[in-house]
């Protein structure tokens, strides 16, 4: 359990506490967001090991001794893919919201009651 | 009072949920096999200095054309939804930048083109990589939207850029695919000497036109949510 760990979870917990919570389509955007970055933190600190560096060889790290210098590099390798995906998906919603703005004047999630039941 | 009451009860499964990892995953002291399979074999196979983009690019690289697929779709429907009406309120109105924004964009604006080639044609050798590269270059053109409001871009050319990079994507895939050992390997090109520019096989072609791919396609998706008039 490292600080980053700590700060993801917490991130994780502010975002779905502001879905949740907020009434504004652009706010519970920006909870989603900031889910997404805990999550990528937590997956980060996942990867780490305690006094190893990134996952590049050049001088400083020589090929032989990488394996033991190193931190994982799966965990950012799935997190960059993890940010796209999230840019993605952050940028339709966003498109998502100027349309339900467009045709209802309000970006109050209780204005739109269609799927309540 | 009763909706706050299950905010809470959730936030609690969460964070129950949640536990075992803060608790129950003991800090790792080595790497998995799996990865220190990548990091002894990845620069002898791919030749490939950065090992995040060796995975990246050829180990995984079939998630990396699924992730550009995903990345195209989310265009495509940013595209759909936000269509224009063939140029009806043009932004007449609109003041014009300042001097000082005017002047930045045109002596920053190719430093950043620059700066974002750089960071994706070298994606095997430092961090960085096509995603990077292409959103730099993404910023540059927002730059340029905001100093000059007036300025349209080249829908056609930004299509045919997009289209052509994904398709020569999936050709090179298919090249590895006959010439070497499976969908997507670099090493139908020479691996050349480890830590140069021109080393890794096909890793730096398949990562410049991934940054091709996504710098037209945010610069799409950007073109599309700027200024729509309500």
């Amino acid at each position: 359990m490292t600080i980053v760990t700590i700060i993801g979870v917490a991130l994780f917990f502010i975002g779905l506490w502001g879905m949740l919570t907020q009434k504004n389509i652009i706010k519970i955007i920006i909870g989603f967001s900031i889910i997404d970055t805990g999550i990528h933190l937590i997956i980060v600190s996942i990867g780490y090991i305690k006094g190893r560096t990134a996952p590049i060889l050049d001088a400083a790290v020589s090929r032989a001794e990488a394996i033991m210098r190193v931190v994982d590099p799966i965990p950012s390798a799935l997190v960059l893919t993890a940010i796209v995906i999230g840019l993605a998906v952050t940028s339709l919603m966003l498109v998502y919201a100027v349309q339900m703005y467009k045709h209802k004047q309000s970006l109050d999630i209780n204005d739109y009651e269609e799927l309540k039941w | 009072m009763v909706k706050r009451f299950f905010i809470l009860v959730m936030l609690i499964l969460f964070g129950l949920m949640i536990l075992p990892l803060l608790t129950g995953v003991p800090p790792a002291t080595g790497l998995n096999p799996l990865a220190a399979k990548y990091v002894q074999d990845g620069p002898q196979e791919l030749g490939a200095a950065n090992l995040v983009t060796a995975i990246v690019v050829t180990y995984r690289g079939l998630d990396t054309l699924g992730e550009v697929a995903v990345l195209f779709i989310a265009t495509a429907g940013v595209g759909f939804l936000l269509r224009r009406k063939k140029e009806h309120a043009e932004s007449g109105t609109k003041r014009p930048a300042s001097e000082i924004l005017q002047t930045g964009t045109a002596f920053l604006m190719p430093l950043i083109f620059l700066f974002g080639v750089y960071i994706f044609v070298h994606g095997h050798l430092t961090p960085g990589g096509g995603f990077q590269g292409g959103v730099v270059i993404a910023s540059g053109v927002l730059l340029l939207m905001l100093a000059n409001t007036s300025a349209r871009i080249n829908q056609t050319l930004l299509h045919f850029v997009e289209s052509l990079s994904g398709a020569f994507y999936v050709g090179i895939g298919i090249l590895g695919l006959v010439l070497a050992a499976g969908f997507l390997d670099n090493r139908f090109l020479p691996l050349g000497h480890f830590g140069t520019l021109c080393s890794a096989g096909a890793i730096p072609v398949i990562y410049s036109l991934i940054g091709l791919k996504v710098g037209s396609e945010l610069v799409g998706i950007l073109e599309n949510m700027r200024g729509d008039p309500l």
